[in-house]
């Protein structure tokens, strides 16, 4: 538990800190012993450790089924754990209402879906507006921080467009203007390329970098063990469970899961 | 990024919850269309039926205001033995025109001749139509017209020439003076068609002879059977206390005395009275539109459940989700109770234009109709509305 130790110091980032779990002064994530129970007896999340740090761009990685979309959904705050501590942004989410709840999701977290969600019939600036919505930001101000946000994922010449107007490509672009206009504490990418052909996706995946230069703390849920190799860190999941925490600068492979879970001792108790 | 400052949900403004609220319906023009009629059929009916009622009392009232309500009628009443007929006396009219304050007296003579087209029909078929004597002040008084030909005067009065209430002459066939008529045993000339006469109906069925001329050809005792006066506004309620006692001293009980304009007056709060039956229908029209936009707004409900999660996701709270469908099932059926507003007022236009009555929709029933539509897209809204807000957020984003 270093991580409760540096939390209480300084804010700066350690310096010279890779981007590993707890390397910063507040994580961005932080959750201790979560365990998702559906009603059933359908144990999604089994006592998932980690630690996002702002800055890093990670990606969580595991087959279908693994519980990596449960993962997205209670470090998204959309739903809650049955045990455990989720802390997002340095809020406790289990002491907060549905409203406040709204209120962190509408200032710290952006999502960007692998169906895109963008609302059809209306232009791709009103889209990317509709991300600031809840934000309490006046209209006039919205629609300019939209503009900016089109422009920054390279669609300032694709203001007016509808979604149908749009490649897929494009339109994920536009889904992460949306996400990213109120420069959220996190990003969630929920199989951003999933829907897309190898070269939207890629194009995708370089913008998601190029965001991540730029400051921001992303968080890739994906399957694609391709895609998630290129990321720093990758995070995978199975049966519920972390199983592997690896940083590709330092090349280390962390234990964050169950105390000495390698691969083979996580497919035994998957199995049982 | 403190930790502790509090988090606070933001509110939506007016401009943006109206926003999201009108987005479900501008992708689906259609299906507004169609569910918002049955609010507008409701909303018409109720608008059409109250406007048509409205109207037609309009129209009754200005023709009250037009034939004015300071006129009074006296007949013989029932005597006090036998229930024999009582008769006025012969200058009746002139005592009453005598009266303070009132303007004009003219009188009526019933006789007991009938009218016929020729002496070849039989003396029976009277159509209904009676023979009266007529001072010649009694256009003036009923505040009559001619529809054609002239009115009986001192001259003409003396001669075989009679005037028709518009009743008598389509009766008789009688479209313009100059014909002939038969009365009793001779022929008489018809000068004049009356106009219709809403305050004295017995005068629209009679043929009406002069007074000299009845005496002189038809046997009339000079009797007066009623007696029409006209007073000033002021001095009605006095000279309806008056008319008995001038007209017969002794025995004021065999003078009745009536308000021609009472009855109008009644008929006009029957007008007024629109038909519940009608208005009964309407309301079921209403309440099937209800249920139409509730409909709508559940399968809404159900087809964004990706939008809701999405909403969710970018941070609204169930509040503003419960605000966004219930602002959407409001401007559903306020559309339709604008629409039905203006159907009814056109329907209620229609039928007044083709009877020639005022145009008059009440604005009473425009702003009931249309509270009663806020109310049922309120109520219709309510239930899909907390349904959506209490989808969970994962669920709604699932995605197949």
């Amino acid at each position: 538990m270093t991580t409760t130790s540096a939390m209480t110091t300084s804010p700066l980032p350690t310096p010279g800190g890779t981007p590993t779990a707890g390397a910063t002064a507040t994580p961005v994530v932080r959750l201790r012993g979560v365990t998702k129970e559906y009603a059933g007896g359908v144990r999604a999340l089994d006592g998932v450790d980690l630690t996002i740090g702002e800055g890093e761009l990670l990606g969580i990685v595991g087959p279908s089924g693994s519980g990596k979309s449960t993962l997205l959904h209670i470090v998204g705050t959309l739903d809650r754990p049955s045990a455990g501590t989720v802390e997002i942004a340095g809020y406790d989410i289990a002491s907060l209402s549905d409203r406040r709840l709204s209120a962190l999701r509408a200032r710290r977290i952006g999502f960007v879906f692998q169906a895109f969600h963008l609302v059809p019939g209306v232009g791709a600036l009103e889209n990317v507006a509709e991300g600031l919505l809840y934000s309490g930001l006046p209209r006039a101000r919205r629609r300019e921080m939209a503009a900016e946000a089109l422009a920054r994922v390279g669609l300032g010449d694709r203001m007016k467009h509808r979604p149908h107007e749009l490649s897929g490509g494009q339109r994920q672009r536009v889904a992460i203007a949306r996400a990213v206009v109120g420069e959220p504490a996190l990003l969630l990418a929920d199989e951003p390329t999933g829907a897309l052909d190898s070269a939207s996706g890629e194009a995708v995946m370089t913008l998601l970098h190029e965001l991540n230069a730029e400051g921001a703390t992303i968080a890739v849920i994906t399957h694609d063990t391709e895609i998630a190799g290129r990321l720093p860190r990758q995070v995978r999941i199975r049966d519920g469970r972390v199983v592997a925490d690896t940083s590709l600068a330092s090349g280390e492979v962390g234990v964050t899961g169950a105390p000495g879970a390698p691969d083979a001792s996580g497919d035994g108790k998957g199995a049982a | 990024m403190s930790r502790t400052r509090r988090l606070t949900a933001a509110r939506l403004g007016p401009r943006d919850v109206l926003h999201v609220g009108s987005a479900g319906l501008r992708s689906r023009p259609v299906r507004v269309v169609l569910s918002a009629l049955g609010i507008a059929i409701g909303i018409a009916t109720m608008i059409a039926v109250v406007g048509i009622s409205a109207s037609s009392q309009a129209q009754l009232l200005r023709q009250l205001d037009a034939l004015g309500t300071n006129m009074l009628v006296a007949k013989p009443g029932e005597g006090m033995f036998s229930g024999q007929e009582v008769k006025l006396p012969k200058d009746a009219v002139g005592m009453v025109g005598r009266i303070a304050g009132v303007e004009k007296a003219a009188g009526t003579g019933d006789l007991t001749s009938s009218v016929r087209r020729s002496e070849k029909i039989p003396e029976a078929e009277t159509g209904g139509i009676a023979v009266k004597a007529a001072t010649e002040g009694l256009l003036e008084v009923l505040r009559g017209g001619l529809a054609s030909g002239t009115w009986l005067n001192a001259a003409t009065g003396r001669y075989p020439s009679v005037v028709l209430g518009h009743v008598a002459a389509e009766r008789l066939g009688i479209t313009e003076p100059g014909r002939q008529v038969w009365i009793d045993d001779r022929y008489f000339t018809v000068i004049g068609v009356l106009d219709p006469l809403p305050l004295a109906p017995e005068i629209e069925r009679s043929a009406l002879v002069g007074w000299a001329g009845a005496e002189r050809l038809l046997r009339f005792d000079g009797h007066p059977t009623t007696v029409y006066e006209r007073s000033t506004d002021a001095s009605v309620e006095d000279v309806q206390q008056l008319l008995a006692p001038t007209i017969d001293p002794q025995n004021p009980q065999n003078v009745s005395v009536g308000d021609p304009s009472s009855a109008l007056k009644a008929k006009a709060a029957t007008e007024g009275a629109f038909s519940t039956l009608l208005l009964g229908l309407g309301g079921i029209a209403l309440l099937v539109g209800g249920v139409g936009v509730a409909n709508t707004m559940i399968i809404s409900v159900l087809e964004r459940r990706h939008e809701i999660g999405l909403r969710r996701s970018l941070g609204a709270t169930r509040g503003q989700i419960r605000i966004q469908f219930v602002t959407e099932s409001l401007m559903l059926s306020g559309l339709g109770g604008l629409a039905g507003v203006g159907l009814g007022g056109a329907a209620t236009g229609v039928y007044a234009s083709t009877g020639g009555l005022p145009w008059v929709v009440p604005l009473w029933a425009v702003g009931g109709g249309f509270a009663a539509t806020l109310a049922i897209g309120t109520v219709a809204g309510l239930y899909p509305a907390v349904r959506a807000s209490r989808l969970s957020p994962t669920l709604a984003l699932a995605t197949a």
